[in-house]
Parts: structure tokens; sequence; C-alpha cells
């Protein structure tokens, strides 16, 4: 008996490999669009000089990947990448200004004990012959995509003064099938959509995921009682908890950006409003009480206002109130049908599903320079579910296509659009996580 | 009788011939969008008190789908005539329980529409009420556009999707 139980072992590992790859192919990534003025950038390969096995992953086509779809860069393709350097006494500047670059960087994957690889690299200002960055960072082999995605965290960090978002995760829902037969799972993602998670499987609808400020959990809403409820659960352990099903509606569950309380949508007096719930003593407060759909709330950054979205004046529209309660002001005046609000880091940013007509689009309200700027931001017809990235500097929302349900990430100037397609099914209700911390969550 | 009183009189007798017309005619309501259900029938059992086998078989209590129009929870005319059938069901069998199930077409925010949903399946149990049902046998869940009975992204798609469905969850 013992020796099945090795063979099946060995049988297991092996096959692991496999599995890894089919999830990565289970998320097709498209750019469509781009961006004349962003930053020409070279990322050139990085070669493994170790002695062991190489990693299966290439780290600087993780950054290459990771630059381009944020909008600000464009990076060099493979093929005009004419040498090679690997570390900067290698480079040969008139090479690349001749390209027309403004930045390159260099780099190798060495061996990092224990089995675990060192990646060295380096940013360089091309005219300027200028190193801005030199770092080094070691990962086991099963964790270079993170390894990665902190190496282009640092890039644009350096370059464009903007914290990096790329080492941060997304929740979306997913469907396959169709009535009776349809099945329904909450997934976790890298950003770029690599190394789909399955947090929970279900044959009723869920929706509305929302991350912990710490990252380790989710509240969505879940159908499986048979009405809607909302439930916590950690995403390393699977431990849940059952918030809220009261009579009537719950849904729209959103952390506050301290991870004490939650802002939900109860409709438990007759019609659904917004209550916050303090997590650690189940205690609701109720924040609004007015007749017709008060919804969808979103704390501001600093945890002191919540937004959310009321047809108080008749349709849909997005209002703000003191976290704690009292009068609501409306915020959007602009377009007959603003929902779903999704707010920036500091706060000068909102962007909205915005309808008119029969046409849904992922619309921005910008107060940087004053007086609220209005851009739209995706062509429609049926866009929904906008999420910020924690650096604001992109945003993903929900699409349909082809009879589908797809997901994208924009650029918040409008320029850069990533598909991110499931390979069968629907994928919608999407969530950007947070900053991921150092030590390690998996 | 002077020119002002003349005009008062006849306002006033206007008013009267009309009120008294309001109180025999109904108003014609629109045409609708959906053709009408058939005409109601009456209850098959013998004491006039509907039993479990008329849900199936009575053409008005077979009626188990309201339809809404776009962003409206109002009941059209012809989803108000099947609720009287429905709350004589109510009455005459005091252990039957309704659910109200409200949906909403897949456009739009999908927490705004489990609201929308909510007020259809409010708006069904209030004219049930209305019609004589009880309140006590009847309860409405919504799930919003989370349980659609067809997925094109057409108006012809969308308004079967606007609707309330009378589940009967107790005969």
């Amino acid at each position: 008996m013992k020796k099945l139980s090795h063979w099946l072992l060995a049988l297991f590992v092996l096959l692991l490999p496999a599995i890894g790859q089919a999830q990565e192919q289970g998320l097709e990534i498209n750019i469509v669009g781009g961006n004349a003025s962003a930053l020409p950038i070279t990322i050139v390969p990085m070669p493994y000089q170790g002695s062991g096995t190489p990693p299966t992953t290439d780290v600087s086509q993780v950054v290459r990947a990771d630059l381009d779809r944020s909008g600000a860069f464009r990076t060099l393709p493979d093929a005009n990448i004419v040498e090679k350097p690997t570390r900067g006494s290698e480079i040969n500047y008139p090479t690349w200004r001749a390209l027309k670059q403004d930045y390159i960087v260099v780099g190798r994957v060495l061996d990092g004990g224990n089995g675990a690889y060192r990646v060295e690299y380096e940013l360089f200002d091309v005219a300027k012959q200028q190193r801005l960055l030199g770092l080094a960072m070691t990962g086991r082999a099963n964790a270079m995509r993170d390894v990665a995605h902190q190496m282009a965290d640092a890039i644009y960090e350096k370059i464009t003064g903007v914290r990096g978002a790329f080492w941060t995760r997304i929740a979306y829902v997913t469907q396959t099938g169709l009535g009776n037969a349809a099945r329904y799972a909450l997934m976790v993602a890298d950003s770029d959509g690599f190394n789909p998670q399955t947090i929970v499987r279900s044959a009723e609808p869920l929706l509305s995921p929302s991350w912990s400020p710490d990252g380790r959990k989710l509240a969505y809403v879940s159908f499986e009682r048979g009405n809607s409820s909302i439930y916590l659960q950690d995403i390393s352990t699977g431990a849940r908890e059952l918030i809220a099903s009261f009579r009537g509606i719950n849904g729209a569950p959103s952390f506050s950006p301290d991870g004490r309380r939650l802002a939900l949508t109860l409709s438990r007096s007759g019609n659904p409003e917004i209550y916050v719930m303090d997590l650690g003593s189940k205690a609701l407060t109720q924040i609004t009480n007015q007749y017709g759909i008060d919804t969808e709330p979103t704390w501001s950054a600093d945890g002191s206002t919540i937004y959310f979205t009321s047809d108080r004046g008749g349709r849909p529209q997005v209002y703000k109130v003191s976290a704690s309660g009292g009068g609501a002001q409306r915020v959007t005046f602009e377009g007959s049908y603003n929902a779903t609000p999704t707010v920036s880091f500091d706060g000068k940013k909102i962007a909205v599903a915005q309808g008119s007509g029969n046409t849904y689009r992922i619309a921005m309200m910008d107060t940087s320079t004053g007086s609220p700027r209005w851009t739209t931001l995706s062509p429609g017809s049926l866009d929904e579910s906008p999420s910020f990235a924690p650096n604001a500097s992109m945003i993903l929302y929900a699409a349909r296509e082809g009879g589908r349900g797809v997901l994208y990430a924009v650029s918040v100037d409008g320029r850069v659009r990533q598909r991110l397609v499931l390979a069968q099914g629907d994928v919608r209700e999407p969530a950007w996580g947070p900053y991921r911390n150092a030590t390690p969550q998996k | 009788m002077n020119t002002t009183l003349r005009v008062f009189a006849l306002s006033l007798m206007s008013v009267a011939v009309l009120a008294g017309c309001k109180k025999n005619t109904k108003e014609t309501p629109p045409p609708p969008a959906v053709e009408p259900p058939p005409a109601m029938t009456q209850p098959t059992e013998t004491s006039g008190m509907y039993g479990p086998s008329d849900l199936d078989t009575d053409a008005c209590l077979r009626q188990r789908v309201v339809y809404f129009d776009l962003d409206q929870d109002s009941l059209k005319p012809e989803f108000q005539a099947i609720m009287a059938c429905h709350a004589k069901y109510l009455r005459d069998r005091p252990s039957a329980r309704i659910n109200l199930e409200g949906n909403a077409d897949e456009r739009g925010s999908r927490e705004y529409n489990m609201g929308l949903g909510e007020r259809r399946g409010n708006a069904v149990s209030s004219a049930l009420q209305a019609a004589g049902g009880s309140g006590s046998q009847l309860s409405v869940v919504s799930y919003g556009e989370e349980r659609p009975v067809c997925t094109e992204s057409t108006e012809e798609c969308w308004a079967k999707n606007r609707r309330v469905e009378i589940v009967y969850t107790a005969k």
C-alpha cells in the first residue's frame, strides 16, 4: 500500500506543472488601443546564470506586460532588442538612443540558495546615462511572477513618482451554464489575470465581492440560502462567517479602510438603505433613511465619508454621506443614470457606470482641478462595475462581448484597455484588491 | 343672471356631470404592450371556493408572471386583472403561501437591480393585498438580474426578464 501512495504522490508532483500551465492559459490578455505619449522603455531579457534548473517564469516578459498594460509605458518589442546587456557596464547607450528609448532595464537571474532564485536588476536613464535603481529580489520558483510584479512596481514608482499596483490581486465572479445548470464561482487572481484561485463555488448566484484592507478576506453576497445573504471569508483558510441574513435584500458589502466596519445594504426596514456594521460587535447603524433605493456604499480612503447610489431623485445618481450618518449630498450632476461609484485613494476621482438610453459606459468625474471634469473611459454598451486600482492609475470593469461577460482594465486617461477573458463562461463583478505587503499571503 | 354667475353655474353643472360620468365609466387603459391574458373563468369547485387543482386548470390562476416596463414598478392594467383570482385563492386556502420573486433586466448596476426587483415584488404584494389577499401569506424575494429567462441583449429579451413570478410554495 505504501508503494502505491508513493507512486500516486510522484504522479501528482509530475502533473503539477501541467495544472499550473492550464491555469495560466485560462485567462487571455489582449491590449486594445495604445498611447502615443507613453514613455518608451526597454526591458532587456534577463538570462538565468545559475547552475540549476532555470525558472519557468520569464520575469522580464511579466515586467514588460505590466508596464504596457498601465498605459504609461511603451516597451520595446523583443525583435527590436538588438543588444542584450545584463548589467550597467554592458549598456551601449548610442544603440538605445537610436531606438528612441528613454529608459532601459537590465538584469540577470541567479541561484538564491535553497532552491530559490535571485533577480538582480538595474534601471537606467538613457539620455543621462544615469542609474536610477539597482535592486535584488529573491523568490521561490512558484513565486517568480510575484517577484516580477514587484520589480514592475519599483520601476513604475521610480519613473512616475506614483506607487505601482502591479503586485495586487483581483476578485471576480464567474458563471458557467444557464438556468438550473448555472454554476457560479468567486475567484481571486493576480492583477494580470494569472494564477486564478477558486474561493467559493455555488449553484446559486454570487455577487459584489469586497476586499478587506489587509487583503486577507472577502465579503460577498450569496443566494445559497434562497435569499441574498452576506458572508465574510478568509481567502487562505476558506473559513467563513455569515454576516447578514435579514429579511429582504442583504447586499453590496464594502469594508471600511480600517477593516473594522462593513457598509452594506439592507431592506429590512421596507426599502434598501445603507447601514454600517461594526464587525466586532455586529451592531448596525442605519446611515440613510429615505424612500427609494440606497445601495452600493463605498468608503473614502480616510474612512470619513460613504459614497453610494441612490434613486431618491428619480433615477440612480451618486451621493455622499458622513460615515456616521446625517444628510446626504448629491455628487453626480451629469448623465441621467450614475451608479456603482468607485473612489480614488485621494478622493479626487469617482468612476461610475453611466447609463444613457440603452448604453452603459464607464465614466469618470475628476475634481483635481476644481470643478468636476467628466471623461468617458469605455465604449459600452453594457459596461458596469468599475473598480479603481489602489494607486488609481487604472480601472477594472465588466463588459459584455460576443454574448458573454469579460473584464477590462483601462488606464485612467482612457488610452489603453486590456481585455481579460476567461476561457469558458461569463466573468463579472471585478474588485481590485489592496497593495500587498512583503509577508507571503498564500 | 349676469355672465359670471352663468359661467359659474355652467362650470358647476359640468363638474357635476363629469363626476357623475366618472362613477359609471372606467378610464380606458392604454393598449397593452403584451397580449392580455385569456378571460377569467369561474372556479370549478361547486362550492365557489378554489381548490389546489384549480392552480393547474383555472385560466387566471395559471397566469403566474407579471411583466413590467423599464424602470417601472407599477402594475399594468392587464396584470391588475389577475390579482383578483390569486387573492381569492389565498382567501379560500388559508394554508396557501405565495413567494413573489422579483426580477430586473440586465442593464445597469446589479445591486440597484436587486432593489428594482424587490420593488416590483412589493408592488405585486400590495396589489394582491388590495385585492383581498392576506399579507401573512405573501413573501417577497428579489433576484435582481441574476435569474434571467433569456440572455440576448435585445428589447424583447429584456422585456421578458422584467418580471415578478408568482410562486406557490404551499397550496
